[in-house]
């Protein structure tokens, strides 16, 4: 058990949600941020060159929900709503701990934005049945947002703890430290709760081999729009369900600039330079 | 067709003070309420904050909406979500910010889907089109381009990055009304129990960082480069490289995977300029390159470049700066 995460949350959690903890991890795969190439003619990201992969920040969020789960006992589901290849993310959470993977899939769930996306997923988690904690990421890598996890709090009508760096001792409650800024705060809360996690909360594990081929073998449930209705209006799902709309991409512009390269590294350049680094101080 | 009432600004506010971004918000209200020809207004929700309120109204508010109660002294969630859903829908605004600080972004995606509308994360533009509807402006894919967006539902709402907006000057004489509103408050399951100071990311704050890339020989060498910052009362950074070969600390990693830096001037040393890198500090001041490499992409976005061997010049450059600081005191 690492150091960071010292949680004695023990019997009285336990007694509440019955056997053991019902952990739902949402997810997101995107392509690989660092190795992806961008298209600056057209302002696209050019996802061919990239291998995608879980979004870097959910893996703290499922290591969170793995670590509870070898602590105290826990049911550990990981969700996605994406295209079919997303079950290869899922995959990799089964590989990495979890217990269960769904995937929401469908060309209506196409063009949601956070709004969207974050229904969608509260419908699908009401479908699952009752739950203690949702542990999701801080934001993803692609869309950068930070929106998704509190959203889905909002439509689930329970409380969210944002940023947490990490959980501490607790007796009937749950307790976190949240980190806003220069400000760390430690918040009690009491389940059930979403919880959004930082990168400093823990150091996500490696699948091993073993894991990895039991993962290739265990089932991925894919759920569509149809599947969720009872519990969804179909309206608030995708691009339809969408307020926000991107109208145009375009490069930052550099214009600003002064642009001014000196070829040589003679002591007349180096003194203009240095005369503009002090210029631009005052 | 509701008759929406212009412009609301979130005034964040901590330990009663408020947060500069939100005078910037106001700043930036100010100009689109006139433009639409609506009124702008302010939500502030404290403890014992008149005074806060009037200054709300100096930097800009026509009208400031004062919820005054000790419980929210503290960011409490539950509670500011509640009482500022219901101002939303009493009043009307038809474009709602808030500072896409940390508290922002968390309240702020909240109130969205509780209003069913649309949020944008992290603005670093605003502007309105012919009819009237908000364009906003944000960094996507690691900011390497730039989206507008519109939103089709009301309010617009967006968080708008902090030191991107100008905030307007003080004005002791300007007019406004502040509103007395009552809070609802309701139990909240969530409770803030303590506070700690957390360590400084002073990398984020810095206004000079000398950063140092893939050029640099070996770890010592960042000594090199602490010495110009420290010459320019600045602070070490890096890229992604010597991060992970473990000659810095990943405190100090400017990027995507690091901090994002806007410093008046930022100096980089030995960097090529991946977009990933460039994500992470394009918005600097005055950017100053040294490369060997005269095709290196970091060129593209300097204010300066020197082409050349960064062991040859920054020694240089110390030499010069410290010549023209003797020559000026």
């Amino acid at each position: 058990m690492p150091e960071l995460l010292k949680v004695s949350i023990t019997e009285d959690i336990n007694r509440r949600s019955g056997a053991s903890l019902r952990i739902i991890v949402p997810m997101k795969q995107v392509p690989d941020m660092r190795q992806v190439k961008f298209d600056t003619e057209k302002g696209k990201v050019d996802r061919s060159s990239a291998a995608a992969e879980i979004n870097p920040f959910d893996l703290h969020a499922l290591e969170t929900a793995v670590q509870l789960k070898e602590k105290l006992g826990a049911a550990v589901t990981a969700i996605s709503m994406g295209p079919r290849r997303a079950e290869v993310a899922l995959r990799d959470a089964l590989a990495r701990g979890a217990d269960s993977a769904v995937l929401l899939e469908d060309s209506k769930f196409a063009g949601a934005d956070t709004l969207a996306t974050s229904y969608t997923l509260a419908c699908a988690i009401r479908k699952l049945g009752g739950f203690d904690l949702i542990i999701c990421g801080e934001k993803t890598v692609d869309g950068d947002t930070g929106q998704v996890g509190p959203e889905l709090a909002e439509h689930l009508n329970i409380p969210h703890l944002a940023y947490v760096s990490k959980l501490v001792e607790a007796g009937e409650k749950l307790v976190a430290v949240c980190d806003m800024e220069g400000e760390a705060h430690i918040v009690e809360a009491s389940l059930p709760v979403l919880l959004m996690v930082t990168k400093d909360i823990n150091i996500p594990r490696l699948p091993t081999f073993r894991d990895k081929a039991m993962a290739r073998k265990a089932e991925v449930t894919i759920w569509n729009a149809e599947e969720l209705s009872s519990f969804a209006d179909p309206s608030r799902f995708g691009i339809e369900g969408s307020p926000t709309r991107v109208r145009k991409v375009f490069l930052p512009s550099e214009e600003g600039r002064k642009g001014k390269i000196f070829r040589n590294t003679n002591e007349e350049a180096i003194s203009d330079v240095a005369q503009a680094i002090l210029d631009f101080l005052g | 067709m509701k008759d929406y009432a212009g412009v609301m600004v979130f005034a964040e506010q901590r330990e009663g003070r408020i947060h500069p971004v939100t005078y910037e918000l106001l700043g930036k209200g100010r100009e689109i309420a006139d433009k639409l020809g609506r009124p702008l207004s302010s939500v502030l929700l404290g403890d014992q904050l008149e005074a806060e309120a009037r200054e709300l109204v100096y930097h800009g508010a026509d009208r400031v909406f004062w919820y005054d109660h000790p419980v929210l002294k503290d960011p409490d969630l539950v509670n500011y979500k509640h009482n500022i859903v219901r101002l939303v829908r009493e009043v009307n605004p038809e474009i709602f910010l808030l500072g896409a600080t940390r508290w922002g972004r968390s309240l702020g995606a909240r109130i969205a889907a509780a209003l069913g509308t649309g949020l944008t994360a992290d603005c670093t533009g605003l502007e309105v089109d012919e009819d009237g509807s908000l364009i906003q402006i944000r960094p996507a894919f690691s900011g390497n381009v730039l989206a507008q967006i519109k939103t089709s539902t009301k309010p617009q709402m967006a968080t708008v990055r902090y030191k991107v907006m100008s905030s307007l000057p003080r004005d002791t004489h300007r007019n406004g009304e502040i509103i007395r509103k009552q809070a609802e408050l309701i139990p909240s399951p969530l409770t803030i129990t303590g506070k700690e100071r957390a360590a400084e990311a002073d990398i984020a704050e810095a206004e000079v960082i000398v950063s140092g890339g893939a050029g640099l020989k070996r770890a010592g060498d960042f000594s090199l480069l602490a010495e110009l910052a420290e010459l320019l009362g600045g602070t070490v950074g890096s890229s992604r490289l010597p991060v992970d070969s473990g000659w810095i600390g990943r405190e100090h990693q400017v990027g995507f995977s690091g901090h994002t830096v806007k410093p008046k001037v930022y100096i980089a040393c030995g960097i090529s300029g991946s977009p990933q890198h460039l994500a992470g500090m394009r918005e600097s001041g005055c950017i100053i390159a040294i490369n060997s490499d005269p095709s290196a992409p970091i060129f593209k976005i300097a204010d300066y470049g020197i082409v050349g061997d960064l062991y040859e010049v920054v020694p240089k450059l110390i030499k010069n700066i410290k010549r023209l600081k003797r020559c000026n005191s």
